[in-house]
């Protein structure tokens, strides 16, 4: 049996070793690089180092996610840290002949600009640094620091308590205080209790989850297991997408590595604690994102939403109490447990503690993933770190929080971004993407697009959702194509307010979002597609009540 | 008194709403007293007046005379009644609208039909890609579900709307009444 | 059955009721002959929660709750049948009828349908949507039933009492959406099925016409749900 100590001394030896090396080169293994070849860069700069005879000195790491997806794929040196962007295999017999010297000019992505400057890593602290394949490099960035220190310091009560103070709340959308969350199931009664983490990520645009999952699998498990100890649950599930095949592959690998160091399994590091964590793909469903209906699906059943109440926290999977939270929240975790509520409490905003991942897409110059304290705003958010439009358009507006997030119009990006502030301006925090839209965007077609995509995701349980985003499609294309009427307008107003209010679950109560939005703030897109008025028809010459 | 100018008129439908309205019978008679039957399949009149106070419309919307003959009716009648429920949601004749008019069109004059195998193009109108219900189309003012309403339901909808009343009535008829 | 319940007082419709802890809104709005009216929920099957014909407005919360799967709470004070509620109600009833083939006239079941029952109570004139013209299909494969899946109003109360009551579990849904379905066991035909042990609770338990006997015509298809409490109580009394 392992202790904390002898898997630190570990990592340690494997810094020492990594530390021979003069130079590490470090190149993106995330799934957005890797679709751009970039596992054939990292074959050529290995290469490239053998043939230049610079094998003992200069070490080749495929890491996770840098963020700059925009640029890639991306290539870092270190010490130096100079950053390469659009890297293609051809280059990488010239990184490798100037390392130690100058760079080469025409591949260095400048790293003094907001992009880089304004983020605060917690979540992505290790994503783009370390190898997600090697347990040793997590640890030795301070990994399960937090789970020895709640397993042997804390009593559960304690982790919670830590947990209330640093103000996290759920990063999967609705931000539930998580502290509440894992008392209200540490307080169930009950010999089996289940924590599961929701990875299944479908919102367009979005892939906050996935490179948490790729880049840093490890942070997931220990946020897990400290949740485990926390609540009093000894098994796990994991629901990852199976359209997240690297993910779930290095997912694969962490585990047995964490089992393997007593990190996982039976008397995890010698303390007594038992937790063991199972891998479940969904298949493609968006519903199974809600909570009710990922359980059901984790059951091996029909993935559909039922009622709440009873919440998980009381009746969840197998009937079982079960804490339900999403990557980004379980990502959090470790990191509070490390260095402490207050301190996690002490960034961001007054309602909203911490940071958040965003996945920039859509009309932006710098697409990718960034990491930012809650409470920045838009304006910081879009024009700063984003760099503004690609092609120098004006913005019209950002979407945020997925497919049934709001449409927010520039002239409110001095917003703060929390949790209050969006749902005041008609949007929702989401998950976290945030897809721009430049002057040129047709904000009808923007509404009819995101309710198609509801459309086709609703599960179909219930008939508000079912049949509303169907109804609500079938209008927004009749103002697409120009032929609506003004009682299409109140039809499709009043199917927002029926949807919104009537629907089973959150997929349902949210579809009507980009509509609602975008009849608040774009309402005149709507009424230029309107059918020119009937004529008024002419009086009756006498009351049929003669 | 000025009479209340009546007309019912017969789109897509089976004409069994106006075996309806005659099954109110002797009332008819005390009608008579009150309207004038200005245009109907029942009377000897071709085109649509200029202004009718009531329109009682039976059947869907199925074919381009149809789609012509509702719009001249909306806009020369003060009060639409939509009479039954081909008229109301389309009913019976909707049943074709899953289909292409080509395919039904091949199964009612080919595949089905014994002798003279053709489509009527001329003094036949053509047949609309859907068949829709009349409030699809134009404004209905009175919805009056059934097939056919009961001759007491179309009696009450003619003695409310006299009266000055809109006629409320969900408790005396329903679809497929 | 529990040994002791507790018991909660309320209102309904400014109405002072009280009732058992375990009871929901509904149990105790039918109790005191208050009408709620429901399609998807069925004495004698789990509650489903989907049709949300149901929802009832409780002061102070901020969201409407089914009143199916509602349990009551001391001091709750419900209202069942205000102004907003009756047009959602109707909205939904319009909703129905504009995605399927819902044909009275010609539909086995005219006259003995809780669909059609419920459009005229809730004082549906007519339809404001666009029918979204499915392509169902109809299975008659059944030597003694059909399935018409035109009428069918996706309750499931047929995969519910299949799988429930009768323990064959031959029906479940395929298909998301407008595009969802109910199929026999793996979407094969239903008269190939190996698990359909021909009960015929289904046809019994479905509200329209969409599950039904051969051989019935216009209006002539009554349903018999009598059997489902009795089932289910005996069950009860067996644990």
């Amino acid at each position: 049996m392992m202790t904390y100590d002898e898997l630190t001394d570990a990592a340690a030896e494997e810094i020492a070793r990594q530390q021979g090396y003069h130079q590490c080169v470090r190149v993106c293994m995330a799934a957005g690089c890797l679709s751009q070849h970039h596992d054939a860069i990292k074959l050529a700069l290995e290469q490239a180092v053998k043939d230049q005879g610079r094998a003992g000195e200069v070490q080749i790491k495929g890491v996770g996610c840098m963020g700059l997806c925009a640029a890639g794929p991306l290539v870092m040196v270190e010490p130096e840290g100079v950053l390469y962007e659009r890297v293609s295999p051809e280059d990488a017999s010239e990184i490798i002949a100037v390392l130690g010297s100058e760079p080469v000019q025409r591949l260095v992505c400048p790293t003094d600009v907001p992009f880089f400057e304004r983020q605060v890593k917690i979540v992505l602290e290790n994503s783009g640094v370390i190898d997600p394949e090697s347990i040793e490099e997590y640890i030795a960035a301070g990994g399960y620091e937090g789970l020895n220190r709640a397993l042997t310091e804390l009593s559960p009560n304690e982790v919670i308590a830590e947990l209330v103070r640093s103000g996290l709340r759920g990063r999967g959308g609705a931000g539930y205080p998580t502290g509440l969350k894992w008392s209200t199931v540490a307080k169930a009664i009950s010999d089996t209790k289940y924590v599961v983490c929701n990875g299944d990520e479908g919102d367009p645009g979005a892939f906050m989850d996935r490179s948490v999952l790729e880049s840093d699998p490890h942070r997931i498990i220990e946020g897990m297991a400290i949740a485990g100890y926390a609540v009093g649950a000894n098994r796990g599930f994991i629901y990852v997408r199976a359209e997240y095949p690297l993910a779930i592959e290095r997912l694969k690998l962490a585990l047995r590595h964490a089992k393997r160091n007593a990190l996982l399994g039976n008397n995890i590091l010698g303390t007594g604690f038992d937790f063991n964590l199972e891998i479940r793909l969904g298949a493609g469903a968006y519903v199974c994102g809600e909570e009710t209906a990922l359980m059901a699906s984790i059951e091996g059943k029909r993935g559909m939403p039922r009622p709440r109440p009873p919440y998980p926290a009381d009746h969840g999977l197998w009937g079982a109490p079960t804490l339900v939270n999403n990557v980004e929240t379980f990502a959090s975790i470790a990191p509070i447990l490390r260095r402490g509520g207050d301190w996690y409490a002490s960034i961001g905003s007054e309602t909203s503690k911490g940071t958040k991942v965003f996945a920039l897409a859509g009309q932006i110059r710098n697409t990718g993933l960034i990491e930012v304290p809650m409470g920045i705003t838009l304006t910081e958010i879009v024009h700063e770190i984003g760099g503004g439009t690609p092609n120098g358009r004006q913005v019209k507006a950002v979407q945020t929080g997925g497919p049934t997030g709001g449409c927010i119009p520039e002239a409110y990006f001095d917003t703060p971004v929390d949790y209050e502030s969006l749902a005041k301006l008609g949007s929702i925090m989401g998950s976290g993407g945030m897809i721009v839209m430049d002057d040129s965007s047709s904000m009808v077609e923007v509404a009819r697009y995101f309710m198609e995509f509801c459309m086709t995701e609703s599960c179909g349980k219930c008939i508000p959702c079912r049949v509303g985003t169907a109804q609500m499609y079938r209008l927004l294309d009749k103002f697409s194509q120009g032929r609506a009427t003004t009682a299409d307008l109140d039809l499709l107003e009043q199917l927002c307010d029926l949807t919104l209010n009537a629907s089973l679950c959150g997929l349902g109560q949210s579809a009507p979002n980009p509509v609602l939005s975008t009849l608040r703030y774009f309402r005149d897109e709507y009424l230029a597609r309107l059918l020119p008025a009937e004529p008024a028809l002419a009086p009756a010459p006498d009351s049929p009540a003669a | 008194m000025t009479k209340v100018s009546v007309a019912t008129v017969w789109l897509d439908g089976c004409s069994g709403c106006h075996m309806s309205l005659i099954d109110m019978d002797e009332r008819l008679i005390d009608l008579a007293d009150q309207i004038d039957v200005v245009y109907s399949p029942l009377v000897d009149r071709k085109e649509y007046p200029d202004w009718v106070d009531v329109a009682l419309v039976e059947g869907a919307v199925s074919s381009t005379e149809d789609f012509e003959k509702i719009k001249k009716i909306r806009a020369h009648t003060g009060i639409l009644v939509a009479l039954g429920d081909c008229a109301v949601a389309a009913n019976v004749p909707a049943m074709r609208n899953p289909f292409k008019v080509e395919d039904v069109m091949a199964r009612g004059y080919f595949e089905t039909a014994a002798i003279q195998h053709q489509v009527p193009c001329e003094v036949v109108p053509g047949l609309l890609p859907v068949v829709r219900p009349i409030h699809e189309v134009v404004k209905v003012d009175v919805f009056v579900q059934g097939c056919p309403p009961s001759a007491d339901t179309i009696h009450y909808v003619i003695t409310e709307l006299l009266a000055g009343r809109a006629p409320v009535l969900y408790d005396r008829t329903r679809p497929g009444a | 059955m529990a040994t002791r319940s507790r018991i909660k007082t309320l209102k309904i419709n400014g109405r002072d009721v009280s009732a058992h802890e375990d009871e929901t809104i509904l149990d105790v709005a039918m109790e005191h002959g208050v009408f709620i009216p429901t399609l998807c929920q069925i004495e004698g099957l789990t509650i489903s929660g989907a049709c949300r014909l149901c929802l009832v407005e409780v002061a102070g919360w901020r969201r409407l709750v089914p009143a199916c799967a509602t349990h009551v709470e001391e001091g709750m004070e419900i209202n069942t049948d205000t102004e907003r509620l009756r047009n959602y109600r109707r909205m939904i009833i319009e909703l129905l009828f504009s995605e399927g083939n819902h044909v009275c006239a010609v539909c086995v079941s005219n006259g003995n349908c809780e669909l059609q029952a419920l459009a005229q109570r809730l004082g549906m004139d007519h339809v404001r949507f666009t029918n979204l013209q499915p392509v169902r299909l109809v299975d008659m494969t059944h030597d003694r039933f059909v399935l018409d899946r035109n009428r069918c109003i996706l309750c499931l109360r047929c995969v519910r009492v299949c799988d429930e009551i009768e323990g064959a579990h031959t029906w479940d849904v395929k298909g998301r959406g407008s595009e969802a379905r109910v199929v026999s066991d793996l979407a094969t035909p239903w008269g190939d099925s190996a698990t359909c042990t021909s009960c015929g609770k289904c046809v019994n338990v479905c509200p329209v016409g969409a599950l039904v006997k051969k051989g019935r015509a216009i209006g002539e298809m009554v349903k018999r749900q009598d059997f489902l409490p009795y089932l289910s109580n005996m069950r009860e009394v067996k644990k």
